[in-house]
């Protein structure tokens, strides 16, 4: 969280930010990301050059990452990491797969990784 | 993986993204679904906030506000990375029925679905098999054994919900992560065979 935040309060008192202050009151990406669509920070630019929610949201991409579990980690609702992430996109901090076209259901060499995938762990 | 945040390396260097594959767990208010995905996932299960706009049709609409509704609708969802190039993620669908036009977003792009049965309150996964019979979702139904509820054989499940004779119905312990993930072995067995056939 940032530093401005009064820091004389603790978790309990909740967030002090309302979460679209986050994403300046934007509530629509740029980037065209959903939930699974899958980032990875590019190298371009580091953490320590961005403030706050975007330094935090850029370091959890250094391993491919889902649009979901940067919203949980960071417990912020998904439409607000969608902005954040599309920042990122936009300035060439991350890469993002894009949803479409989507994966093929029918694509038997996917199914065939996820069927290995799941039996080692058996 | 090699790659660390070195500046110099353009993206082009970069291996390509993994594919995300997402499966969902349905099924009635407090019939495990979130007990299940949280014995397969590799990670604690998380949870993140999705807000839904859709018309509200169906729903209660006394405020008159119009055809448009939006909703914060919280998903749980745990992760298993296959490969280094295949990343499962299994969401749970949100078990109150209000949350119905979720399961639109949701399932969209889903490979398929384990719909979860409670032999004491069959009734409840009613709602998930016809959205994903209506979607054309392929699903398996995983009867979880309650230590409480009397044991059916699975033709006698099949009987009571009415399924068709190629939807594979299988027992499970929804808190062991082995038998959560035999179920889902055998959601993707027949992923795999319905694709097969659909080629045809």
């Amino acid at each position: 969280m940032s530093d401005f935040e009064h820091p004389l309060l603790d978790d309990d008192a909740g967030p002090l930010v309302r979460p679209y202050t986050v994403s300046n009151g934007r509530t629509a990406p740029t980037a065209k990301l959903d939930l699974l669509s899958l980032v990875r920070s590019t190298g371009q630019l580091r953490p320590s050059q961005l403030e706050n929610e975007h330094a935090e949201a850029l370091l959890l991409c250094r391993e491919p990452i889902s649009v979901a579990e940067v919203s949980a980690h960071l417990r912020l609702p998904a439409m607000v990491i969608k902005v954040l992430l599309s920042d990122l996109v936009d300035v060439g901090a991350v890469i993002a797969q894009a949803p479409d076209p989507a994966v093929d259901p029918t694509d038997q060499t996917v199914l065939e990784a996820l069927l290995n995938g799941l039996q080692r762990r058996l | 993986m090699a790659y660390n945040g070195d500046s110099d390396r353009s993206p082009a260097q970069q291996p390509p993204l993994p594919t995300a594959i997402k499966l969902l767990v349905a099924g009635g208010f407090g019939v495990g679904k979130t007990t299940f995905v949280a014995a397969v996932s590799e990670i604690e299960p998380l949870s993140t906030e999705e807000t839904i706009t859709t018309a509200s049709i169906g729903t209660d609409d006394l405020t008159g506000v119009g055809d448009k509704v939006t909703t914060t609708v919280a998903l749980d969802f745990g992760r298993i990375t296959l490969d280094p190039q295949h990343i499962l993620y299994l969401f749970g669908t949100p078990g109150q029925d209000r949350f119905w036009f979720m399961w639109n977003e949701l399932s969209d792009g889903a490979f398929g679905a384990v719909v979860l049965a409670d032999t004491r309150r069959l009734e409840d996964c009613f709602p998930a098999l016809d959205f994903f019979e209506r979607r054309g979702t392929q699903f398996i139904v995983a009867v979880n054994e309650f230590d409480t509820g009397y044991r059916y054989e699975p033709e006698e499940v099949r009987a009571a919900l009415d399924l068709k004779p190629n939807i594979p119905i299988v027992c499970c312990d929804a808190r062991d992560p082995r038998s959560a993930t035999l179920v889902l072995v055998t959601l993707t067995k027949h992923l795999m065979s319905a694709a097969a056939s659909s080629v045809r």
